[in-house]
């Protein structure tokens, strides 16, 4: 009786499943870790870096799930789960909250998905990419890790660019998160309009909830009113408006 | 019941990717063009319409906080199946990329925070 095939084919013939307690464990570890960090460090944002590094381990073209035992993670992480889950996550969001926000809360939103867009843009061409499907996905993935897969999947990037924009997701949330308590001071944030600005401005609800926790934990909820939005916007934003910006100006 | 509020979010994203669908055919794009968003959008009117009317119960919302709260772990996975092998040499456009966009939000925020003091 060999156990350990026994327990390979359990794995393999009930992938999905699987697939729960692997990603289950992944991020129980991720955010002890971030507990260490004492909530500096958001433990999201460790879990995908985790992530990104069983993909690494996995060596395929499709990460982790490039091994047949894993193959259920494919099917967790997959288009069809991922789409569904990020589009429960505007659940919650209250109307009367959304008028809250006012003028300026969708000027700096607006501004955030600019930005985003700039950065990935200017950074991915000098670095040689030239297609605008690669250029917007990276500049997606720059607004957040969730945009840039959405919009790679819609407009039918690689997954080497995919993961990059995922990467680039996660640089910025982490640098949001150490950042902010240090420039909070000279940059006037530290009142409720400043913290909506900064959520519309930084996007990654994970990064600016740990970073504005880090500066004063009564102002999380000013800059999540607008992050909130953020996600939402860039995924009907970066597959239309900028995605045809970049083709009219890279063909 | 739970699987109202489930399928309520199911159908939202059905109709937001056939909407994206349609979209991209009518702009002559091989894409979906929003359709997350789009389906974020139906289910914010739909389910801000189903609690105010009442037909949205606490149990049926519930369906749509279990994948919500799966959100995270769903993005986990998805990261954790990209072809990270490859992309390491693109390493450098993700850290610069990343850099760069928090620092132009950092840059900007006294900027927009000025304009709404007026």
């Amino acid at each position: 009786m060999d156990l350990l095939a026994m327990l390979a084919k359990v794995l393999k013939s009930n992938g999905l499943i699987a697939a729960f307690v692997i990603i289950a464990i992944v991020n129980l570890i991720a955010y002890k870790l971030a507990g260490i960090s004492k909530g500096r460090i958001h433990g999201s944002a460790i879990a995908i870096l985790f992530g990104l590094v069983l993909a690494y381990l996995g060596g395929g073209s499709k990460g982790i799930a490039t091994l047949p035992m894993f193959a259920g993670i494919g099917v967790m992480g997959g288009a069809m789960f991922r789409d569904f889950a990020i589009t429960s996550t505007a659940f919650g969001a209250d109307l009367r909250e959304i008028k809250k926000v006012g003028l300026v809360g969708v000027l700096s939103l607006i501004m955030g998905l600019i930005t985003s867009y700039i950065a990935g843009v200017v950074i991915g061409y000098a670095l040689g990419y030239r297609t605008s499907v690669d250029l917007v996905t990276i500049g997606a993935g720059v607004a957040t890790f969730v945009v840039g897969p959405v919009t790679g999947a819609a407009l039918g990037a690689s997954s080497e660019v995919i993961a990059i924009s995922i990467a680039a997701g996660v640089v910025k949330s982490l640098a949001v998160m150490i950042f902010t308590p240090f420039v909070a001071k000279p940059l006037g944030l530290n009142n409720p309009q400043s913290a909506m600005v900064f959520g519309g401005l930084a996007g990654t609800t994970s990064g600016t909830a740990a970073g504005m926790a880090a500066v004063d934990p009564k102002l999380v909820p000013y800059a999540a009113m607008t992050a909130t939005f953020y996600t939402g916007s860039g995924c009907l934003t970066f597959p239309s408006i900028f995605y045809f910006i970049t083709k009219a100006i890279f063909g | 019941m739970v699987i109202y509020g489930v399928g309520l979010l199911a159908f939202c994203f059905l109709a937001g990717t056939y909407l994206g669908d349609i979209l991209g055919a009518l702009l002559g794009v091989k894409a979906n063009i929003g359709g997350v968003g789009f389906a974020m959008l139906f289910l914010i009117l739909l389910s801000n319409k189903g609690i105010d009317a009442g037909w949205l119960d606490k149990k049926s919302q519930e369906g749509i906080a279990f994948w919500s709260a799966m959100y995270i772990p769903i993005v986990v996975a998805m990261s954790s199946i990209q072809n990270v092998a490859a992309a390491i040499s693109g390493g450098m456009v993700a850290f610069l990329g990343g850099m760069l966009g928090a620092a132009l939000a950092f840059i900007l925020i006294p900027v927009l925070s000025k304009m709404s003091g007026k």
